[in-house]
C-alpha cells in the first residue's frame, strides 16, 4: 500500500483526475466535500463489550472493545489503560499479505489512539480499581475488512461507535465487604470525530477513495472534539502542503465533523432504544 | 500540574515563548556513509546517515521511474530516562514513516530510477521534539551526500503550555503541557512536509501554532545553512 508499483497507469490516472477535478467533479459523481454513504451497525459482536461495523462506500471495518483488568503504568497509577490496535485483514485488498502489522496499520492505530486519547473521550480516571495496582484496560481492536480508501475515518468511526456502546462488568465493594458485580456503561465524555482529506493538484477532496488516494499529493486527518476544537492530526502523503491549503482543510473538516457527529449521535440513540 | 511559564513569561529552562533551545549541527560525522550529520537540539543528540542512491536490494523493491526511500528511525536503549528496549516500537515505526514521507517531498526521486536511498537515524539521547531534530539532521545528511533536492527540510515543534502557544517544547513541557505539534517545513518552497499534533487547540490557536512553527523553522534553517556553508567553504562570511 505504501509504495505504488504501477507508475505509468498512476500518472495517466492522475492527469485524468486533475482534469475532472478542475470542473469540481469526482469519478464517482460526488462533490469535493461529500462523504460517501456511511452505515454504522453497533453491537455486531456479542462476545465483545462493545462493537461496531462501519462502511464508508466500499470501505468496511469492524471494531470490537474488550474491557479487562490489568496493572496501570507506573507514571499514571490513577488511570485506566487504553490500547488501540488496527489490522488490515489479508482479504481486505489484493495488495495485502498476512503478517504482523506493517507501518500503515501501525499508523492507523496510532492516529485513532491519539484522537480518542487527546479528546479525553474516555474518563480513564474512573477506571481505577486500586490505585497503582489494578485498573480496567480498554482494548480497541480494529479489523479492516475491505479497503477502498479513507481507512482512517472508517477506523475512527468504528472505534468511537464501539466505545459509545461499551458496557462492562464492574466490581463494586459492598458495605458488608463482599464484592458485587454490576454492569456499567463505559464512562465517556464526548464524541470525537476524525475527517480525512487529500490534496490532488489544487483541489481538496474529503473522504478519498482508494483510487483517489493512489494519486494523492498529500493527506491530512484531523480530529475534533464536541466543541469544534482540534485534538489530534496527522499529515500523510509525499508532497508538502501550503499554510493556506492547511487552513482551508481545517475549515472544511470542522464543518464535516459536526455533520458526522450528529449522525453518530442518532445511530447510538436508536441503538439504545 | 506545575506552572511552566512564570509571571515574567519565562519558561522553566529560561526561554521566552518564541525561543528555540540551543542547536548545534555538524556535517559529515560518519566517514563510511555517503552523507551524514549530527545534531544537538536542546538535549537531543542525533546522528543521521545516508547510503545511496544504490542498487535496490531486494531487487523487487525497485521502481522503474524513481528511487525509493527507506528510513529507519531508532532510539538507542540508553537514550531515555528508563532503558528502552532495542526492538523498534510502534512509535519508532510511525516516526520512520513520517520522516520518509517528508524526505520524499524534497528529493528529486525521478533522477534516480531503480535505486534505493537508505536513511538511518539514531537517537543517542532524546529530548522533546526528537522527530523535528531528526528531519533537520536527515536533510543535512542528504545535502552532504549530494542527492538532488528541491529544498532543505527543517523541523521544529510548537506546543501549548499553560494555555499559551510556545515554540520548541522541551521534554518536560511536552509531558506536562496541553499540546504538542511537530512541524517540518521546506523554507524556500514554503511547504509543510510533516505535521502531527495532539492536544486541544482551538482553530485560532491552531493557526497561531502553525505560523509560529514556520517562524521557528526559518530560524532553524539559518542554523542549518550556516553549518553547511562552514563545512564546504570553511568559514561563514560575516557581512
Amino acid at each position: 500500500m505504501s509504495i505504488k508499483k504501477s507508475p505509468i497507469i498512476e500518472n495517466l490516472r492522475k492527469i485524468q483526475m486533475i482534469e475532472l477535478l478542475s470542473k469540481e467533479k469526482r469519478l464517482d459523481g460526488r462533490s469535493l466535500t461529500d462523504f460517501r454513504p456511511i452505515t454504522i451497525k453497533v453491537g455486531v459482536i456479542q462476545k465483545s463489550n462493545g462493537s461496531a461495523e462501519v462502511s464508508i462506500g466500499n470501505t468496511k471495518v469492524v471494531a470490537g472493545v474488550k474491557v479487562e483488568t490489568g496493572t496501570p503504568f507506573p507514571d499514571t497509577p490513577n488511570q485506566g489503560l487504553l490500547v488501540v490496535n488496527a489490522e488490515f485483514l489479508p482479504f481486505s485488498s489484493a495488495l495485502i499479505e498476512p503478517g504482523p502489522p506493517d507501518e500503515d496499520a501501525i499508523e492507523v492505530s496510532r492516529v485513532v489512539d491519539r484522537g480518542i486519547r487527546e479528546s479525553q473521550m474516555i474518563d480513564l480516571n474512573a477506571l481505577v480499581i486500586e490505585p497503582g495496582k489494578l485498573v480496567y484496560c480498554v482494548f480497541v481492536d480494529i479489523s479492516i475488512l475491505n479497503m477502498d480508501g479513507n481507512i482512517f475515518d472508517a477506523a475512527f468511526l468504528s472505534a468511537v461507535s464501539a466505545l459509545l456502546t461499551t458496557s462492562f462488568e464492574k466490581k463494586v465493594v459492598k458495605e458488608d465487604g463482599n464484592i458485587a458485580v454490576q454492569i456499567c456503561k463505559l464512562p465517556t465524555r464526548c464524541i470525537p470525530i476524525s475527517v480525512t482529506s487529500i490534496i490532488i493538484g489544487d483541489s481538496i477532496l474529503v473522504d478519498p477513495t482508494e483510487e483517489e488516494e493512489s494519486v494523492q499529493d498529500s493527506r491530512l486527518t484531523l480530529t475534533f472534539n464536541d466543541y469544534g476544537y482540534l485534538c489530534a492530526g496527522q499529515k500523510g502523503g509525499s508532497m508538502g502542503m501550503s499554510r493556506e491549503q492547511l487552513f482551508k482543510i481545517v475549515d472544511i473538516s470542522k464543518a464535516k465533523a459536526e455533520e458526522l457527529r450528529i449522525f453518530v449521535k442518532k445511530v447510538i440513540e436508536n441503538a439504545q432504544v | 500540574m506545575g506552572k511552566l511559564i512564570d509571571e515574567n513569561g519565562i519558561r522553566l529552562d529560561g526561554r521566552r515563548w518564541d525561543e528555540l533551545r540551543p542547536i548545534k549541527i555538524e556535517i559529515g560525522v560518519i566517514k563510511n556513509a555517503d552523507g551524514s550529520a549530527y545534531i544537538e537540539f536542546g538535549r537531543n543528540k542525533i546522528i543521521a546517515a545516508v547510503y545511496g542512491p544504490r542498487e535496490a536490494h531486494p531487487k523487487h523493491l525497485a521502481l522503474p521511474d524513481r528511487a525509493i526511500v527507506r528510513c529507519r528511525y531508532h532510539m538507542a536503549p540508553f537514550s531515555t530516562e528508563e532503558r528502552k528496549s532495542p526492538q523498534p516500537s510502534r512509535r519508532e515505526i510511525e516516526i520512520s514513516l513520517v520522516l520518509r514521507r517528508a524526505m520524499e517531498s524534497a528529493i528529486f526521486l525521478e533522477e534516480y530510477p531503480r535505486s534505493i536511498i537508505d536513511v538511518f537515524v539514531e537517537v543517542l539521547q532524546s529530548d522533546g521534539g526528537s522527530r523535528c531534530a531528526s528531519i533537520t539532521a536527515v536533510s543535512a545528511a542528504l545535502a552532504d551526500s549530494g542527492i538532488s533536492m528541491r529544498d532543505l527540510i527543517v523541523g521544529c515543534a510548537v506546543g501549548k503550555i499553560d494555555g499559551q502557544i510556545v515554540l520548541d517544547l522541551s521534554d518536560h513541557e511536552d509531558k506536562e503541557g496541553e499540546g504538542d505539534m511537530p512541524v517540518a517545513y521546506m523554507p524556500n518552497l514554503d511547504k509543510i512536509v510533516l505535521l502531527q499534533f495532539d492536544g486541544i487547540f482551538s482553530e485560532e490557536e491552531f493557526k497561531k501554532a502553525i505560523d509560529l512553527a514556520i517562524l521557528g523553522n526559518k530560524k532553524v534553517y539559518e542554523i542549518l545553512k550556516r553549518a553547511l556553508i562552514e563545512k564546504y567553504f570553511g568559514t561563514v562570511d560575516e557581512k
